[in-house]
């Protein structure tokens, strides 16, 4: 009767150790953050490094925004803008091969299209079956799992209109990879300027939401992570005041960034992209004013050396995200490979530029569908209000309980604060968010982690009516209580696991606090406040008990 | 000496006053659903789109004078109030503003909430603005979409985890107590226009777990006496369960509103509205398992003899191959 072998008791207490341990690094928060920023300065590596000894675990439980402050961002990837230019970039393509066939198709045009279809109308309709199948064999096969097999592209033709777009299952895989790509690009832009902990996650098919503490504004990231940064060597055709001037198929009008009503005519296809920059860093101009200047990777310098030795005299527009930035006229050859963009930049506005430079564009655009900033000094008062609200109501329990139910009351208590220990160690260990409601969840832990002692408790103050004696009636009062219990704390963990699947941000920081403390209460009433008992009982051996 | 919140043995009458408890019940459900349809839900930006921005300023709120300053910004409906917490400092004057979503606008338009602040700082220079959100309408469609499939799935997995281990009277018992509480708690939530939102959705989750937690528990003891009396009417055996369970239906409910009210009272204004929705659910939850869940397994009748395997009542005998 009324045993428990050495090897669970030792287990029990390990576990109960362990836990504490982990939560251990949240009562010196502080200095426990600087440790570890200190630790990640060195890339991981502790030595040397003061303040926490580095034996002990030094993970702490993340403060979500609404207690820390920062901005929160829900951004949908604009996935089509893709389609269209992977059009554009199959142009020259199509151009060669239907030039090759002059003779069967007659002459080609492409005409303006923007709704991520190519456009060819050619001089010889009798010859659209041949372009057709000539266009066709330019298809690749999809490279992803679901869509194997079929091609990248759909090819039709109408009277003497040749269409070409991509097939459905070219879009999809082409969908995720724009997504992967914009959320790799986002990650990398905000590593570039150093914030702490940042959360960057992909959402649904479409969408990426961005979390970063301690940032002043939505505003301010929106400038980091909104700019697609799409830079290009464009040759100018000409400049012009007016912005609906007509052009050919293949030319563009493109507003100059900062001279009002002015405006370039450029061809549409670049000589060299912002994607085969190496390095892009702020500096200054010959004249003293803010400049970015940049390297290219070999190919982009090959292109870039060749371009300019065969248009000296020319100009040249530099374009941002749609803007010419400026149109120098090339006076050399520029062979090394590297050069320098002016224009009307401030300071700041250079160094942001480098970064985003240097971080690559954005495949495609983004549209923001949700957008929070959290003061800081909101979020230390929430703490504080929150932190004063768990010490009153863990106190009033207390009280509460030792009142009820006596030493079997100490008993609970001494389970209730391992139980809020125990909850922060496993979010330390998870790497979990403390969110508001997060902290709500704790407190309505406190509250109801009681739940199961009382139960037991209840159960004993009956089978001591009944039962033969003590020992047998806490036996039997932990024995029968046990289902109600269970029952009762799994439909109860059914509803946490059904908030954390679907909720977001605060109400998901909840479910975990809440899905915890079931998991923690259930262990401490069962496992340690029976140990408890169990060993008082063994000391004192009672001849009655009261409850 | 001990604090007993109820006397050693009880033997109330539960179920004397069942139709007219149930009545009452049934009379809150009407008159919440009556609010929900006729004065609706004071949705926040979650849930309709919008932005609210959260000011903080050193001399007292004019809720007049803002107004005067955004009004002339034409951006439709606008709602300015101001915020009181025992916790402000004195020179701590809170108001929350909300501005309508602009017209279907899909993406956020922060050039709104700028021009928003700029008029607001000319009206008092001291302001500060310590939260500003913003949700378009597309998400807070999904979001709205989201939250009934949550409260639903809640319901569900209930119900069906309650008939996997009772029998399907307990759990249809056990989910209408869950539907009332939450009906009730929408009811509450109309008449007194608290702000609904994502959080109260959460609020809503954790009101349908304590509530079932209370009415498995006292489910739990039915089964167990059900067994044991056999020969007891349904009603009487109900009866006894609750009162040997009322001791920690007490108990239990009590160190939890201790804790919610603590959490009321001190944990500031932001997620009031969150704590008051679980804090009035442990009331009706409690109320709900005695009254509501008992009184449907009540009316539903039981099939009482639980000891032997499931198979036509009365056919045992006929089974001469066993």
């Amino acid at each position: 009767m009324l045993q428990i072998e050495t090897w669970k008791r030792v287990l029990i207490w390990g576990l109960v150790a362990l836990g504490l341990l982990l939560a251990l690094p949240n009562g010196f928060y502080g200095r426990v953050e600087a440790y570890n920023d200190k630790v990640a300065a060195q890339a991981g590596d502790s030595t040397g490094v003061e303040g926490w000894p580095g034996f002990l675990p030094s993970g702490l439980v993340n403060l979500g925004l609404d207690l820390r402050g920062g901005a929160h961002l829900l951004a949908e990837v604009k996935v089509e803008e893709v389609y269209q230019t992977r059009m554009e970039g199959l142009w020259p393509e199509v151009r060669n091969l239907l030039r090759d066939h002059r003779g069967e198709v007659g002459t080609i045009r492409l005409q303006p299209s923007d709704d991520g279809t190519l456009a060819v109308r050619i001089g010889d309709p009798a010859g659209l079956d041949r372009a057709v199948k000539l266009v066709r064999g330019l298809a690749r096969p999809v490279t992803s799992l679901t869509g194997a097999g079929a091609s990248d592209i759909v090819v039709s033709g109408e009277g003497d209109l040749l269409t070409v777009q991509l097939s459905e299952a070219e879009r999809v895989a082409t969908d995720d990879r724009t997504v992967r790509q914009s959320l790799e690009i986002i990650r990398r832009r905000i590593d570039e300027v150093g914030t702490r902990e940042p959360t960057i996650q992909r959402q649904g098919a479409d969408r990426i939401l961005i979390q970063v503490p301690g940032i002043g504004s939505a505003d301010e990231l929106k400038a980091i992570i909104g700019t697609t940064a799409q830079l290009n060597f464009q040759p100018v055709v000409t400049s012009t005041s007016d912005p609906d001037s007509r052009v050919p198929a293949g030319q563009e009008v493109l507003p100059s960034a900062d001279q009002e009503g002015l405006y370039y005519v450029l061809e549409q296809a670049a000589v060299v992209s912002g994607e085969e920059l190496v390095d892009a860093q702020p500096s200054f101009d010959q004249n003293g004013n803010a400049a970015v200047s940049f390297r290219f990777n070999p190919s982009g310098a090959r292109k870039f050396g060749d371009y300019t030795a065969q248009n000296i005299g020319n100009p040249f527009a530099i374009v941002l995200d749609n803007e010419v930035i400026s149109a120098p006229v090339i006076q050399a050859h520029i062979s090394g490979g590297s050069g320098i963009i002016t224009g009307n930049f401030t300071v700041e506005e250079s160094t942001n530029l480098a970064v985003l430079l240097r971080a690559g564009a954005l495949p495609a655009g983004l549209d923001f569908l949700e957008e929070r900033t959290i003061g800081p000094e909101l979020g230390a008062d929430s703490i504080q209000a929150g932190k004063i609200a768990c010490i009153v109501a863990g106190i009033a329990v207390l009280v509460f309980m030792g009142a009820s139910y006596g030493l079997f009351g100490l008993f609970a208590n001494i389970a209730l604060i391992l139980n809020v220990g125990l909850i922060f160690g496993l979010l330390s260990l998870i790497g979990a968010t403390l969110t508001l409601p997060g902290i709500a969840g704790i407190v309505l832990t406190i509250g109801m982690a009681v739940d199961a002692n009382v139960l037991v408790f209840e159960r004993i103050r009956e089978e001591l009516k009944t039962a033969k004696g003590p020992a047998r009636a806490i036996e039997l009062g932990y024995d029968r209580a046990l289902s109600a219990i269970i029952d009762a704390n799994i439909t109860t963990f059914i509803v946490a696991v059904i908030l954390f699947v679907l909720g977001s941000g605060p109400v998901r920081g909840f479910a975990v606090t809440l899905g915890l403390g079931i998991i923690t209460s259930v262990f401490t009433a069962i496992y340690i406040t029976r140990l408890l008992v169990v060993m008082w009982f063994e000391r004192a051996r009672p001849k009655t008990l009261e409850v | 000496m001990r604090l007993r919140l109820v006397p050693q043995d009880t033997n109330y009458d539960f179920f004397k006053y069942r139709f007219v408890t149930f009545g009452i019940s049934g009379v809150l459900m009407a008159v919440s659903l009556v609010l929900w349809l006729v004065v609706g839900l004071n949705f926040g930006i979650d849930f309709r789109g919008g932005t609210t921005i959260r000011t903080q300023s050193e001399s007292s709120v004019e809720v007049a004078d803002y107004r005067a300053a955004i009004d002339p910004l034409g951006l439709g409906d606008v709602v300015i109030s101001e915020v009181f917490d025992p916790s402000f400092a004195a020179n701590e004057h809170v108001a929350m503003i909300r501005i309508q979503s602009q017209d279907d606008q899909q993406a956020v338009a922060s050039d709104t909430i700028a021009t928003v602040e700029a008029a607001l700082q000319e009206v008092d220079p001291s302001i500060r603005f310590t939260s500003v959100e913003s949700v378009g309408p597309k998400v807070s469609g999904e979001l709205i979409r989201t939250a009934v499939l949550a409260v639903g799935a809640a319901l569900a997995a209930i119900l069906f985890y309650i008939w996997l281990r009772f029998e399907w009277q307990f759990s249809l018992g056990a989910v209408f107590a869950l539907f009332h509480d939450v009906i009730l708690t929408i009811g509450i939530f109309s008449a007194l226009q608290i702000r609904f939102d994502l959080a109260t959705i959460a609020a809503l989750l954790t009101i349908i777990g304590y509530s079932i937690n209370d009415t498995v528990v006292i489910f739990d003891r039915l089964r167990e006496n059900l067994r044991k009396y056999k020969q007891k009417a349904l009603i009487d055996v109900m009866n006894l369960s609750v009162n040997e369970t009322l001791s920690r239906t007490i108990m239990t409910s009590g160190t939890t509103l201790i804790a919610l009210i603590a959490l009321l009272v001190l944990g500031g204004d932001v997620i009031r509205s969150f704590v008051f929705a679980i804090t009035w659910g442990v009331v009706v939850g409690t109320y709900s398992s005695v009254y509501v869940a008992k009184n449907v397994v009540l009316w539903l009748g039981v099939k009482r003899d639980w000891s032997k395997p499931s198979g036509g009542a009365g056919t045992q005998f006929a089974n001469i191959d066993a």
